[in-house]
């Protein structure tokens, strides 16, 4: 360590016996042009190398205080910045090793000057170090259990409905990335695997890869970050259901000009236009865009409104397997608004806090009526959700859910939920959920109640992810 | 023809023109203030010492807030968007809100890694590093070690050289400036540490518990000794079992002072405080936790003040 101490400070000797001639130069442009009294060129020449001086002085007291931190303190760089940049590699950056700290101390280690106990924790440390360019890796295991009637949805009694795997690195300086899979019941899914661009001119913000379109709010959720068990009706009648609108494109957004105090974006995406039962693409032209727009303005600290308006198109499957019809004449057009209310005191974050949200969506959908004419059916639905956070531990919630059937707008499912979740600690959640449902039975053709009764555990083990807003 | 000719040639001249203005825009304002967010109110009021006028500081989280639980919103990305320079915490303080908003924020300057991203943790002392198996029995553990560090007098002091020199990096033409600043606020705090010093030197030794783990650097630096926790484990809610034990370890110690963070419920704390013939202390770990503490140095004259207070109450 001394040696490197040394090394680097006659490096800097050198630097500045260099750059001494520069200074004076600059001076002497300056001098006359400023000062009155004409100084001597001498003079000026040796203020600058007194400057330069105590620059280095200092320059080498830091040095050493941060070579003693490094020992003392026996800290490794966070994993975000694999790269050790001591506060004076601006000088130099040839000079500095800019590799990571063990070489470095490797070099040094015939140094008897050296303890002991910081040779064998860089040792244990270069290891360590070398795991530090994997991604975060996280996993969250979905435990849900149903009890009760009812006919028309029938979920199973106990299942692990997913164990969601995440992998989120940076890429290169300009991209990071971020892939989630979920092993399912039934199989293995990509859920969302993108490369953000981070970089770009202009503000954009491109993504790339398969993702949940940014279409209203609920959409974009993970399961396992939703406040409910289940996912609103009028996901499940009109938005494709638990997958949603989650399909491979392109998405370009951007912040738009706004009044003061206003954020707005602009989302723009192109997506294959495969998702679900929502979009079908039956040629490789029939790709389905989705653009979306967000207001967010601070009521004031506590307090804000977030609003959005979205609207996605795309082909469906109406026409598949008809004759007289062009399939590719067969569209979806969806549009929806979303607003959200939180209040969050910032004292008491962890203690309390409220959220209502409230999601409007319209279908527009092309298919064939039973009499084999064209036409397009237009439903309706929604869902208005709340969520309180009594204390630490516990969240009360409720949601309401009214929304018309895709494929014929005259039949519309109600129902509502009651939610209570408790927290163990931020890496573990139980809830329990009461659902009713008011629900068109299509073998029987008529409504039915649902009655149910739902539980849910939730584990995260891994990389502490960032909580969504 | 010719008429439309020149007319397409107007309107090409004037777009050239424009694009050029656009090209030159910034290095025309490029001399302006260096436009510096940090993630904390202790980080802003250090950067905010050593840039004096030169910069333009702002601090996403406030003083009063928890600094693990900040919100991500889309406000700070306004305001992330512009900015030159962002001074982290570090050691995964910030995780949970953070790299959303980096990565949101459209600004290829402050990503991590970028020029523009600096982690003041390189700087600073660090306490608490677990060693050996590091699982989350232990709570919302931070395996890099015990991110309150700002809470050391000395580290301010070495996060502040390290902002110097960043600055200095940054505006090679404002560097004595900022070397001036530096030099000032070094005198003003090495003075501030030696009154500090003396103030709590009557106090030296004495047992205190915490709510949480935030004051390690702070009770090395004042010579306190933090004997337990009304949490039982980093970031989990205080248990009936663990407050027993706490209380009976107290009242067998003889720890009279409970030191709380201003966004913890009192409940607790003041429950023990009753049993055991404590005091409950709240004291601000940030800048700006109370409308007084406008800088890093009234944080410790809060803090010294409160905390005498306490100590003197109880004796």
């Amino acid at each position: 360590m001394k040696r490197i101490a040394v090394l680097l400070a006659l490096v800097f000797c050198s630097t500045a016996a260099s750059a001494g001639q520069d200074p004076p130069a600059e001076s002497k442009k300056d001098g006359p042009a400023n000062q009155s009294s004409v100084s001597a060129p001498e003079e000026a020449r040796i203020k600058a190398l007194e400057d330069q001086v105590r620059t280095l002085a200092e320059e080498v007291v830091l040095l050493r205080g941060e070579l003693n931190a490094m020992r003392d303190a026996k800290s490794f760089e966070p994993a975000s910045s694999s790269r050790v940049l001591l506060a004076s590699s601006h000088l130099e950056p040839g000079m500095v090793p800019s590799a990571a700290p063990p070489p470095v101390t490797a070099s040094a280690a015939p140094d008897p000057a050296l303890p002991q106990s910081a040779q064998t924790q860089t040792f244990g440390g270069a290891t360590s170090n070398a795991k530090l360019l994997n991604p975060d890796i996280s996993l969250i295991g979905d435990f849900i259990g149903t009890a009760g009637h009812n006919t028309v949805s029938p979920s199973r009694s106990l299942e692990l409905h997913e164990s969601e795997i995440g992998l989120q690195a940076i890429i290169d300086p300009y991209a990071r990335a971020d892939a989630f899979i979920s092993f399912g019941e039934t199989g293995v899914n990509v859920e969302e695997g993108y490369v953000t661009f981070t970089a770009l001119p202009a503000g954009l913000l491109l993504k790339v890869g398969k993702m949940r379109a940014d279409f209203g709010k609920v959409n974009t959720i993970h399961n396992h970050a939703l406040p409910f068990i289940d996912r609103p009706l009028v996901t499940n009648n009109l938005v494709g259901g638990e997958d949603g609108i989650d399909d491979a494109g392109i998405s370009l957004s951007r912040f738009l000009p706004a009044p003061k105090n206003w954020f707005l974006e602009g989302t723009a995406q192109v997506l294959r236009g495969d998702s679900a039962d929502v979009f079908t693409a039956n040629r490789r032209q029939d790709v389905s865009v989705v653009g979306h727009i967000r207001a967010y303005r601070d009521l004031n600290e506590s307090t804000n409104i977030d609003l959005g308006v979205s609207y996605a198109r795309g082909h469906n499957d109406a026409g598949l397997g008809n004759t007289t019809f062009n399939p590719s004449n067969f569209l979806t057009n969806l549009y929806a608004a979303d607003a959200t209310l939180r209040w969050k005191p910032l004292r008491r974050a962890i203690y309390h806090s409220f959220l209502f949200r409230s999601e409007l969506f319209w279908s527009a959908r092309d298919q064939l009526s039973p009499l084999d004419v064209f036409q397009t059916q237009h439903a309706f639905g929604l869902y208005s959700s709340a969520e309180y956070r009594v204390n630490r531990r516990w969240t009360l919630g409720g949601r309401f859910d009214r929304s018309g059937r895709a494929t014929n707008a005259s039949l519309t499912d109600t129902g509502f939920s009651g939610i209570l979740t408790y927290w163990p600690s931020e890496f573990s959640q139980i809830r329990g959920q009461y659902r009713y449902g008011h629900l068109w039975d299509v073998p029987n053709d008529r409504f039915t109640n649902a009655n149910e009764f739902m539980f849910q555990f939730l584990f995260v083990m891994g990389a502490h992810g960032a909580h969504p807003f | 023809m010719r008429n439309a000719n020149l007319h397409t040639r107007t309107t090409a001249f004037i777009a050239a023109c424009t694009l050029l203005l656009a090209l030159c825009a910034p290095p025309a304002g490029a001399e302006n203030k260096l436009n510096i967010m940090t993630a904390t109110t202790d980080l802003a009021a250090l950067t905010q010492e050593i840039g004096g006028d030169r910069v333009e500081v702002e601090s996403i989280a406030r003083g009063y807030q928890d600094p693990h639980f900040v919100e991500a919103k889309p406000s700070f990305l306004l305001k992330l968007r512009h900015a030159d320079l962002l001074v982290v915490v570090g050691l995964e303080l910030e995780i949970g809100w953070l790299p959303p908003l980096i990565s949101q924020s459209t600004n290829p300057k402050i990503q991590v890694g970028a020029p523009g991203y600096f982690d003041a943790s390189r700087f600073a002392r660090i306490l608490e590093i677990p060693t050996g198996v590091v699982t989350r029995a232990e709570g919302d553990v931070h395996p890099l070690g015990n991110p309150h560090y700002w809470l050391d007098p000395d580290n301010g002091l070495r996060i502040a050289k390290g902002i110097q020199n960043k600055l200095s990096e940054m505006r090679p033409n404002d560097a004595a400036y900022f070397a001036q600043r530096y030099d000032s606020f070094e005198q003003r705090l090495k003075q501030a540490e030696q009154k500090w010093l003396a103030e709590m030197k009557p106090y030296g030794g004495r047992k205190i518990v915490t709510y949480h783990r935030s004051w390690p650097n702070f009770s090395d630096h004042f010579g306190l000794n933090v004997v337990g926790y009304v949490e039982p484990r980093p970031g989990i809610p205080p248990s009936p079992q663990h407050t027993v034990e706490l209380m009976g370890m107290m009242k067998r110690d003889g720890v009279k002072v409970i030191v709380v963070e201003p966004y913890f419920d009192l409940k607790t704390p003041n429950a023990i405080a009753r049993d055991t013939g404590a005091q409950v202390v709240v004291l601000m770990p940030s800048v700006g936790g109370e409308k007084e503490i406008t800088d890093y140095f009234k944080l410790f004259d809060y803090d010294i003040a409160k905390l005498k207070q306490a100590f003197d109450a109880t004796k």
